[in-house]
């Protein structure tokens, strides 16, 4: 069973790497968000360095959910799926890895590259910190809420705008406690650590949950 | 010889409802091993559903499949059991034959053939390491099947196999089917046309 979740997770990243797989393209989106912004909000950089990482976690929050809707989409539509449920491998772990395979070549990426993207909105030292690591713990999370959206769209053919109507509700307490942890590490006057430890309770509750409703709404989507 | 020998498949009184409509009626079954099962009747009959149903991709509303082995105890449920060749070929585009076969067989488990091997029976030796998006919808097809002779699972299931094969395709299927009946194993086809293989048990569905 190892072997057949080892060669999910494999699969699922070289697809992302070779040609249609769009691996790359959250990346792009993210740098292009935060390009516009600073454009859009003019010369402040106090105010700039104030809301940068709530900016960023927006980005990152629309580039995850941007390649979200093809997660099992393609894999049903050419009867990947069909082959998936036959396995002796459980559903629920197959999507749980396919899910941290989603992350690794469009979430880790966009972690890595946040402390960079971070100087373009002006944030300094601690900041950069404080975001990095509250992506870092609250990407992981986005995509497995998305993973039930994904799940449950997986039959419609534009299935993208109803994915995102469904988890943004999902994703606000993700959202309010990533940027309380963000903006504390940044003013350093409220406690980090509180705001931190919640959100990484809300990343291992949908690291637990998210794969058994995705896997549900897949077994009926088979249907 | 194969593990295979004594299983065969029961089905018991399927009733299928699908969308408020009940497509399938009480339809009962019985295959032994080596034997070669074809489900026909006209478009819309239920022929996949009925396969869908056998494969466990859709619940009954009432009635069971099993594949029952003699002697055998603990077995491992019906889906680990069965190979299933639909409409969709389950192939990535952007994936070679050789790892589309290679990903089919880690994700079965039970290895029979290596990947090369298997590509090697359907004659598409020459294309093993081209994406298969770069394939004719017919060498899709043979490398679906090449699928079930890399993983060894003793019940296939196929849904008009013979659909976007040419001549020659179709007589190695035949070969391939015959040898898998040969080793014990049970095939249940949906198709319009015969195999034409000896010793075929025809279910004919008619529409209700």
């Amino acid at each position: 069973m190892t072997d057949t979740l080892r060669a999910v997770f494999y699969r699922d990243l070289v697809l992302s790497r070779r040609i249609g797989g769009g691996g790359s393209l959250a990346i792009i989106f993210f740098l292009g968000l935060v390009t516009i912004v600073p454009f859009a909000i003019g010369p402040d950089l106090n105010l700039l360095s104030r809301i940068g990482p709530a900016i960023l976690w927006l980005g990152a929050f629309l580039a995850t959910l941007l390649g979200l809707d093809r997660l099992f989409q393609a894999d049903h539509e050419d009867g990947s799926l069909d082959q998936m449920l036959l396995s002796p491998a459980p559903l629920e772990l197959v999507v749980l890895v396919k899910c941290l395979a989603h992350w690794c070549a469009t979430g880790l990426p966009l972690v890595i590259l946040s402390p960079l993207f971070g100087l373009m909105l002006a944030l300094d030292g601690p900041a950069l910190g404080g975001v990095t690591v509250s992506l870092l713990v609250g990407t992981p999370a986005l995509t497995f809420l998305g993973a039930i959206g994904a799940a449950l769209t997986v039959t419609l053919r534009r299935g993208g705008l109803l994915l995102s109507i469904l988890v943004v509700p999902l994703a606000v307490p993700v959202m309010i406690f990533s940027v309380s942890a963000a903006s504390a590490a940044a003013s350093g006057t409220v406690s980090f650590l509180t705001p931190f430890l919640i959100l990484c309770a809300l990343g291992l509750a949908s690291f637990a949950l998210a794969p058994i409703a995705a896997a549900a709404a897949l077994r009926g989507a088979a249907e | 010889m194969s593990h295979t020998q004594s299983c065969h498949l029961q089905v018991a009184d399927l009733w299928v409802v699908r969308g408020g409509r009940t497509v399938l009626r009480g339809v009962s079954l019985r295959l032994d091993a080596g034997q070669l099962g074809e489900v026909t009747g006209s478009n819309g009959v239920g022929k996949s559903t009925l396969l869908r149903v056998i494969a466990g991709f859709l619940p009954p509303a009432s009635g069971c499949a099993s594949l029952n082995e003699w002697g055998a105890k603990d077995l491992a449920p019906l889906a680990e059991r069965v190979h299933y060749v639909g409409h969709l070929d389950g192939l990535k585009s952007a994936l070679t034959a050789r790892e589309n076969i290679q990903f089919g067989l880690t994700l079965s488990g039970q290895a029979r053939l290596p990947p090369r091997e298997a590509l090697d029976r359907v004659e598409l030796a020459h294309v093993v390491d081209l994406p298969v998006g770069y394939l004719s919808a017919g060498q899709r097809r043979r490398v679906a099947l090449a699928r079930l002779l890399a993983a060894d699972r003793p019940l296939w299931l196929l849904d008009e196999p013979l659909t976007a094969l040419d001549r020659a395709a179709r007589v190695m299927l035949m070969g391939i089917v015959a040898d898998h009946l040969g080793r014990g194993g049970l095939v249940l086809a949906a198709t319009h046309e015969p195999l034409g293989l000896p010793g075929t048990l025809e279910l004919r569905l008619e529409a209700q």
